[in-house]
């Protein structure tokens, strides 16, 4: 399994794309923190931005090259390869390429003008939300054996996590407004690892405050030790789901 | 050893292959033929662990294959058409290839030296062309001395010499006893190559012969003209 990984991992970082995207984030970022004088605002755009391109580059790149790599996954079926291995090494691949894209291209600004925590944390959320993103891709691309369609399936879901599942939160925060909601509303949140993710960074910058009274009840709900921890379990859900459906699915797939 | 028991595969609508039933022994070369879309290559594929059977089983030395991966080791297989990894070298597609393999048997280069493997080692495997690639496949198959060959329409798409030297080496494989199974549209190309014929048709099994006795029972004198025999009289 190390040597597919070794081939798979070393064919992505190569790809334009990766690289493409590797300076297009590295250029939002530096730009972000150079144009701010305010390093809180910087770190703001940054997440308004990752929480965009992020899954979108995740998602959309990885339906594609597994689609792409069919082929190598025949190649390797014909040789004494468990099934579960090949899936998983694609899986890990690309998992650690697009983490490396993202390290270098928004992790170092983050490390150099944002206070230590909140960068961590922030390159936690990035790596996470890419890996999430990346499950979810592999989900699409076994569900349908038509490349078309598994790249349509994979924005669908990309346009709901990032921009419906927003307005579906704030459509029933406004219905329900009269009603103490903010609980409820914090259970929502743990469906989307998007917001999930922004909560966190939201509550580590304290700007919380901003947020009103639900933000209040994050900060109770996130803020402490256990909530972090939760949150980091929910997220770690976020990748174990979709990725191990996706895996019973390859081992019954037909090639 | 090979034994197929009673599988059946449906791709939807489409029976692609029915409750078939076939031995294959060691030392046997068998033609597997039929017209297109009768299952030839989905059987192929079953045999590989690529498709998977809704009904019956396939042992290997006694062996069921589903959930076992070890009988792999001893297949080469060569598609009809092989995909690679288009980004990757020829020569990365064999490193990778031979460290899955992990065999301790000293490599059969004999192909990679006739086809002139070595002078193209750098080139990326989407530039390749169709025959190209065939050649690559070709000693993928051999270059473990694997004592079962599964050769899906091997010649296909070689130039006239390169298909020769295949030709020959596939007779040398089959003089040495290994288990060749070859499907092929070529019939003429057969003659030297295999032992028994295997024929098919959507998905069941007609004609499972060997060539001395198919030669007689039409009495005719190759292969070729047998087989069209048996096409156009039917072949109960």
């Amino acid at each position: 399994m190390i040597r597919i990984l070794k081939y798979v991992t070393l064919d992505i970082l190569k790809n334009k794309i990766v690289i493409v995207y590797t300076v297009m984030l590295a250029l939002f970022a530096w730009s972000a923190f150079g144009l701010e004088d305010n390093s809180t605002k910087g770190i703001l755009t940054v997440l308004n931005i990752m929480q965009l391109t992020v899954p979108l580059v995740a998602v959309l790149f990885s339906t594609i090259y597994v689609y792409n790599n069919n082929e190598f996954i025949e190649l390797l079926l014909s040789h004494p390869v468990q099934r579960s291995r090949i899936w998983t090494a694609l899986f890990t691949g690309l998992s650690l390429s697009m983490s490396v894209a993202f390290i270098l291209g928004a992790g170092i600004p983050l490390l150099l003008f944002a206070d230590k925590t909140t960068a961590f944390i922030m390159i936690a959320a990035g790596i996470l939300l890419s890996i999430i993103f990346i499950a979810v891709a592999f989900l699409s691309s076994i569900i349908t054996r038509d490349k078309a369609k598994g790249i349509g399936i994979s924005i669908m879901l990309w346009l709901y996590f990032a921009l419906l599942f927003d307005g579906l939160i704030l459509f029933l925060y406004f219905q329900f407004a009269d009603y103490p909601i903010e609980k409820p509303v914090v259970l929502l949140s743990a469906l989307s690892p998007v917001d999930l993710c922004r909560i966190l960074i939201l509550l580590q910058l304290d700007v919380s405050a901003m947020m009103g009274y639900t933000g209040a009840v994050f900060k109770n709900f996130f803020g402490n030790s256990w909530g972090l921890v939760l949150s980091f379990g929910l997220l770690l859900l976020w990748i174990l789901v979709p990725f191990q459906i996706s895996l019973q699915k390859f081992k019954k797939k037909d090639l | 050893m090979i034994e197929i028991k009673d599988i059946s595969k449906r791709f939807g609508k489409l029976q692609v292959l029915d409750h078939l039933n076939l031995r294959l022994v060691k030392g046997a070369s068998i033609a597997l033929i039929g017209p297109n879309g009768c299952g030839k290559t989905t059987l192929i594929k079953s045999l590989l662990g690529m498709v998977l059977p809704d009904k019956g089983t396939i042992t290997v030395n006694g062996r069921n294959i589903r959930h076992n991966i070890g009988y792999r080791k001893q297949i080469g297989y060569m598609p009809q058409i092989g995909r690679y990894p288009e980004n990757m070298t020829i020569g990365q597609v064999l490193n990778m290839i031979r460290g899955i393999r992990n065999s301790d048997e000293t490599p059969d280069y004999e192909l990679y030296e006739q086809f002139g493997i070595a002078g193209m080692l750098h080139k990326k495997m989407r530039t390749l062309s169709g025959g190209t690639t065939q050649k690559v496949s070709a000693t993928l198959a051999f270059l473990f001395r694997p004592p079962v060959l599964i050769l899906d329409e091997p010649t296909a798409g070689l130039d006239p010499v390169s298909a020769e030297m295949l030709k020959i080496k596939i007779a040398d494989a089959k003089n040495q006893g290994r288990l060749i199974l070859i499907t092929s549209h070529l019939l003429s190309e057969l003659e030297d190559m295999v032992t028994q014929v295997v024929f098919m048709q959507e998905g069941k099994l007609l004609l499972h012969k060997d060539t001395a006795a198919l030669k007689a029972d039409t009495g005719k004198n190759t292969i070729k003209e047998a087989i069209v025999h048996l096409l156009k009289t039917g072949t109960k």
